[in-house]
This record gives structure tokens, sequence and C-alpha cells, in this order.
């Protein structure tokens, strides 16, 4: 081969700083996977040659609370089990996603889940869960707010343990309500806070991000107005009965619209979460968002942590959420956690009994308390430690009273993307064509004749 | 002036070999080859040829993965749903527009950066070369977040550093829109991949033989006259099996997209509406057939290169 010397140049030059240096990293790397990989079988076979004692608890990402209740019922327990958390990836969607393959895939070790309500019917109709015995499901709704029992319950059976209910509210700042002149003691509607928002110069924060999130607030409109997403048949695809295009949908259309299009929006809309819409209610330009409880103790952690002024959340107010139509009840969004048993699971009446002492009253108050993540148990809005933190607790309770659930349906996931695809962005949507076109599309994606 | 390359290989044969047939020594070393790459080859077949068999098989099936009892054979259904759907041409638009600019960028900035590594001082070289492969060694996912914190309107830094630009704002909302987000994707993918590129144009550039330079420069052909005439076409099939890689690579773009909009806007590209039917909608059937198209494009590109421009992948191997 000509002219070898010349191309071998930086070949060799390259190769030969690595192996000294490398073959040892090298060597000890192998070392250390073998170990790993010894380790992982050894504790598997704990798992395993333990029997029927270790639970395995896949938990959504948490500010540490549900570890530590895993922990107090293991002690609850007196050695009759352990519970042992895995954490989920962030977002609900995801979630889904990796508890449904290992699911598919028979996984024993999934003993209990939290499971975000919407995804329910689809693990029960696949056969996912475990089926909640009588008296265990005559306890666990007992003093239960209605939404959480209906978020756990597929075909009229429940099969799921109601264990956190969360809500949205209305966050204002009390110095912009004020300012503008809106009697926040009343309800009040989405125009009437653009509106005050526009006139202050201050923000409205909704999600606006192509995500669960706008599905979440959709759905909100489109049930104050008075309509539903799924208006008959939700078990069966082939026959499924959208309420997009009704005039119901056309108003909560008119609402995103209105919201979306107006200065109050904020540049990022379209891309904005639970999480920014939450940094732009804290910013200066704050006036009114609609989000979660944890808005409150974010803020005060915040000024714990010493990057936000005390006086900004003593501004601070909720309400329930904005209505549609002045004369009709606003419908909240409802979501929080509910706890599956694994299908699989080795353990289902151990695992049961470790749900009931996890939904325990006062694990859910503590859970209130530290994570902000409002309770399922109406006993729980009464507790006086509750109110001291949460002095907004009794409008959250209010709210999830009124709250209304997404469309229950083993095909969520494809209407709620089917939705994300058709009403984002939130400032082209157009009462009159895109609740038709949402209609079409989740049809022809349902009956398997689109892609999503 | 004509372009200067050394004359063919075969040139430079020894005049006694044997002409036709095998000798004992070649067929020896034949079988020697195939008891190395034996098990190497078997692996592969087992770890690629076996899952793209199960994914062509899995796409005639209209499959959901939550749903096995109904399992039902549609035949080439899956594909006509697929090829119908304006969302796949729009999909395929995307994943081409971000193949070809990021490839022509990458190229032309790579090229630079393999000159900077060969011109650069004996001390300097290691540094350099590490300096930018930097780039390519962090993982995909931790750059698309690294660039869309700083292109964020809340957290970025973008727009408050670059508001001089034309069509920068403070309020800028980069994931707002298909053009602005495909650009930070194809920024990204850039940043990330450009240290590929240039490691393979570099190994290229080493392959020009000094000769043919100072027989230029005798001839008084200038620095541009001798990178046009002298060094790129030394350099083409380097150049070829650099575009090659790097164009399969770009075709198959899904973390970045993944990371920064979630498909928003019109920004998903082929690999990500697999992802969404397979992994998110579960349905088995439709998702493998969309692998499939994709594992086509990916083999017609390949095949596209070879026999059109000629690609001799032995040749940039210096066989």
């Amino acid at each position: 081969m000509p002219y070898a010397a010349d191309m071998e140049e930086p070949q060799t030059r390259a190769t030969t700083v690595r192996p000294a240096a490398w073959g040892r990293s090298r060597r000890s790397l192998a070392g250390a996977a073998a170990l790993l990989v010894t380790a992982g079988t050894l504790a598997a076979c704990g798992s395993d040659g333990g029997g029927a004692s270790s639970l395995t608890w896949y938990i959504n990402p948490d500010a540490g609370g549900q570890a530590e209740i895993a922990s107090r019922c293991t002690e609850a327990s007196g050695g009759r089990y352990t519970i042992e958390t895995a954490v989920l990836p962030r977002d609900a969607a995801s979630q889904r996603e990796q508890l449904i393959r290992r699911l598919a895939a028979n996984d024993a070790s999934i003993d209990l889940m939290s499971l975000d309500p919407p995804f329910i019917p689809e693990f029960a109709e696949a056969g996912f869960l475990a089926p909640v015995p009588e008296d265990v499901a005559e306890r666990v709704t007992e003093d239960v707010v209605e939404s959480a029992i209906e978020g756990s319950t597929w075909r009229d059976e429940l099969v799921a343990v109601p264990f956190w209910a969360n809500t949205q509210v209305l966050w204002y700042r009390t110095s912009v309500a004020e300012a503008a002149g809106l009697d926040m003691s009343q309800p009040v509607t989405w125009e009437q806070i653009v509106e005050a928002a526009e006139s202050q110069g201050k923000l409205v924060g909704a999600q606006g991000a192509r995500a669960e999130s706008l599905t979440v607030w959709f759905n909100a409109l489109i049930e104050s107005a008075g309509g539903s997403i799924i208006a008959e048949n939700a078990e069966d695809p082939e026959d499924i009965q959208l309420g997009l295009d009704t005039p119901e949908g056309q108003r909560a259309t008119e609402i995103m619209q209105l919201v979306a299009e107006s200065e109050a929006a904020g540049a990022a809309f379209s891309t904005s979460n639970e999480d920014s819409s939450a940094t732009g209610f804290e910013s200066e330009n704050g006036g009114f968002n609609v989000n979660y409880p944890f808005v409150y103790p974010r803020a005060l952690g915040a000024v714990e942590a010493g990057t936000m002024d005390a006086s900004v959340p003593e501004d601070y107010a909720a309400a329930v959420y904005p209505r549609v139509d002045e004369d009709t009840e606003a419908a909240p969004p409802y979501g929080g956690i509910n706890l599956g048993v694994g299908a699989f699971s080795e353990s289902p009446e151990l695992a049961y009994e470790a749900a009931e002492c996890i939904v325990e009253d006062e694990n859910q108050a503590y859970y209130f308390v530290t994570n902000g993540n409002p309770a399922s148990a109406t006993s729980v809005y009464d507790d006086e430690e509750v109110l001291e933190a949460f002095p907004m607790a009794p409008v959250i309770r209010e709210s999830l009273e009124l709250a209304a659930p997404r469309p229950q349906s083993p095909y969520y996931n494809e209407i709620s993307v089917g939705i994300q695809r058709s009403y984002h962005p939130p400032s082209t949507v157009d009462p009159g064509s895109t609740g038709e076109q949402a209609n079409e599309l989740i049809t022809a994606v349902l009956a398997k004749e689109d892609l999503l | 002036m004509t372009t200067t390359t050394l004359p063919p290989g075969k040139k430079t044969e020894p005049v006694s070999a044997p002409k036709g047939g095998i000798s004992d020594r070649a067929r020896s070393e034949r079988k020697l080859g195939w008891l190395l790459a034996g098990p190497a080859f078997l692996v592969m077949l087992l770890v690629t040829a076996y899952p793209i068999l199960q994914a062509t098989y899995e796409s005639l099936f209209d499959f959901r993965l939550t749903d096995p009892d109904n399992r039902a054979f549609v035949g080439l259904g899956n594909y006509g749903v697929i090829l119908s759907d304006p969302l796949w041409w729009q999909s395929i638009g995307v994943t081409a527009f971000i193949t070809v600019v990021t490839v022509a960028v990458e190229l032309v900035l790579g090229f630079g950066l393999a000159l900077v590594m060969v011109k650069a001082l004996r001390a300097l070289r290691p540094v350099l070369r590490a300096a930018i492969l930097i780039p390519y060694a962090v993982i995909t996912v931790v750059s698309a977040f690294a660039w869309q914190f700083a292109f964020d309107i809340n957290s970025g830094f973008v727009n408050s550093w670059f508001t001089w630009l034309p069509g920068v704002a403070a309020d800028t909302d980069w994931f707002g829109d298909k053009w602005t987000s495909l650009l930070v994707i194809c920024l990204a993918e850039i940043w990330k991949t450009t240290p590929f590129i240039s490691l393979l144009l570099l190994a290229g550039l080493a392959q020009v033989p000094e000769v043919l330079q100072e027989a230029a420069k005798v001839d008084g052909a200038t620095r541009w006259q001798r990178m046009w005439k002298v060094t790129i076409p030394n350099m083409k099939a380097a150049i070829m099996v650099a575009l090659l890689f790097r164009t399969l690579d770009a075709f198959r773009v899904f973390d970045t997209i993944f990371i920064m909009t979630n498909g928003a806007n019109g920004t998903e590209s082929v690999s990500f509406l697999a992802y969404r039917q397979t992994i998110a909608r579960l349905e088995i059937g439709l998702g493998s057939a969309v692998s499939v198209l994709l594992f086509l494009a990916v083999v017609l590109i390949a095949f596209t290169f070879i026999k059109l421009f000629k690609v001799d992948l032995a040749q940039a191997r210096g066989e």
C-alpha cells in the first residue's frame, strides 16, 4: 500500500496514548461491571428468597413523601412486609409507558404502583390490576371525595385505591385583583380574569404546552361549559361518540382562544406547563394562574431558600377555578394518584394491606402538609395541622367536590394525544373548525386509520 | 489545471503475482478470516437481523400491546395507513431537512476543524483533539437538555445575550414555532456531531501524499489551488464515507426532538413517529411498519451513496 507511513501517523498516535492508561481503567471497569451484575443477581435472589414479605412500590417522583410513608408502613406492619420504592419517570405519560411495558411482560416485581387516574381504565381493561377485595373496597372508599372514587372506578367496579386527589384552583395575587376591582369572594369567569390581568399589565397563566396538561385544561373548559370530550361509548373504539364539535366544545375552544390570544398570556404560552406558569406567577408580572396547590409550598420554599421575598406568597390567594359561563358552575381538573396492585404480584393480599396503610388519614395529612399533595379523605381537611400549612385547604376541598375527571377510556392516550395535536398551539384554534377536525382525527386514530 | 491523484493501485502489484485461481495461502487466510470474524458475524445476526425480521413480521399485524387476544393479520394494511397519511410525509420532510442542513454544515465545519488539527503544533495536537472531541462524548439527551435550557425563554441566556441579532428579542419563544425549533434542534445536532465528521476527515487528510503537495508547490500552485486540486480530490473517499455515516445517523434523529419539543409544532422526525406509535400508542403492528419503512429509507440512502457516488468503503480503510 502506498504512503502507508503518512496515513498511519494520526492513527498510531491515537492508539499509543491509550493502552497504558486505558488498559487499567478498562480492567477495573470490567471488574466493577461484574460486581454490579453479581450484586444485582444477589439482590434479586434476596427479594425472591424473602418470599412474600418484600413489596415493591413504583412511585411517581415527589419530594420524598411516598418513600417516608413506605418506611412508616413498613414499621407499622410489625415485620409482616417491607415496602421498597422504585421511582418512575417524571411525566405521567412516561410513567404509563414504563409500567405498561413491564406489565405486558408479566413483571412480578410490581406489587404496588402510583397511577395517574386517566390511565386506570387502560390498566384495568388489559387485566394489569389485581381485583380489589370487597372488604378493602368498602374501607378505602369511606369518607373519600367523590372524584377520587370515580377516578379509581372502571365498569362500575373499584379497581384501584384512592390515595391523594389533586385539583387545580385559581391562584391570584390579591394586590392585582384589588387594583383591577375584581371581587374574588364571588365566582369569576375566564373573561373577567383576562380583562383584569390585561388592565393591570399582568399575566394569566395556564398550560398551553403540547403535553398532558393541555388536555387537562381543555377538559376543564369543556366540562365547565357543560359538555364532555367523550359523549358516549367510552369503552368501544369503534362506536365511540366524541363531543368536541358540540356547542359546548365550541365554547371551550372560544375560551382557549381568548386566553391564548390575549396580551395576558405571555410570550411563551405555547410552551408553558405547570412549572413555567408557576414561575410566571412568581414573577413581578404574576397576576392569575390556574394551577395545582403545589404553587403555594413552592413559593414558601423559595422564601426559605432566600430566592424570593416573603411578601410574594403573602400576596397569594386561591379561589375556585374560573367559570366558562357566568351562571354555570366550574368543573375544575381532577388529578392525583391512586394505588394499583399489580396483577402479577406474588402477594396481592399483602399489597392491599400495605395500600390500606399508605392511604390512612394520618399519612394523607402528612403528605398534604409536607409535599403539598391534597388528600382524598375528607376528614383530613379538618386537620388543624393541614389548615395551618394550607390556609386554602377549604377551597381545595370545594374544588375537589366540583372537579370533573378526564374522559375514562382504555384509549385515553389516543384521545389525549389527539386533542394535544389538534388544539396546539392554543393561539391557532378556531371555534368553528378545530372541534370537528379533532373529532375526525381521534375517530380515525381509534379506527387505526391514521397515524398519531 | 487538472486534478492530481496518484496512479491507480493495481499498477503497483508485483508482476509475478499468479493470475486467476486461489493459492493455498489465500485459501487458508480466508479460512482464518472466517474463524476470526465468524463469532462477531453471528452476534451481529442475532442482535440486528433478528429484530429487523421480527419487526417486519409484526408489521403485518394489527396488534395492540394491551390487547394481545385481538391480534389480527392485516397484510400490508399498516403500510397503506402510513403512506396515505400526511403526517408521515411531513415527518419525512422534517427528517430530510434536518439531515441535509446538519450534514452540509457539519461537513464544512468538520473540514475546517480537521485542517486545524493537522496544522496545529505537535505539542498542541493532543489537547486540541481532546477539546474538539468533547461534544461527541456528551450523551445526546444531555446535550439536548443543555441547548434547551440555553434557549429557554425563562432560564436561557440566549435571549438576553443575543438581542443585538435581528429576529432575537427578550421574549423570543424558540420552541413555540416550527422553524425556530428546528433551528435549535439543528444547532444542537451540529455541535454534537461535527467532531465525528472532523475525525473521519482528519484520517482522510493524513492520506493525502505530501509529495503531491510539494510538486504542486514547485509548480507554483497557490494554497487555494492546492486545496481544490490536490487535497480534496485525494481525500474524496474519506469525505464520502464521512458523509454516508453522518447521513445515516442524521436520518435517525430522535433524542434531541424528544427532549426539546416532544414533536410539537410539526417537528416530528420519522424515528419519533415510530416511537409514538409503538411505545406511546402501544400499536406494535403500526409502529413496526413505521420502523421498517425507516429501515428501508436508511438502506436506500446507503445504496444510493455506494452506487451513485461510488463510495468504496474498503478504500477508506486504506486497503
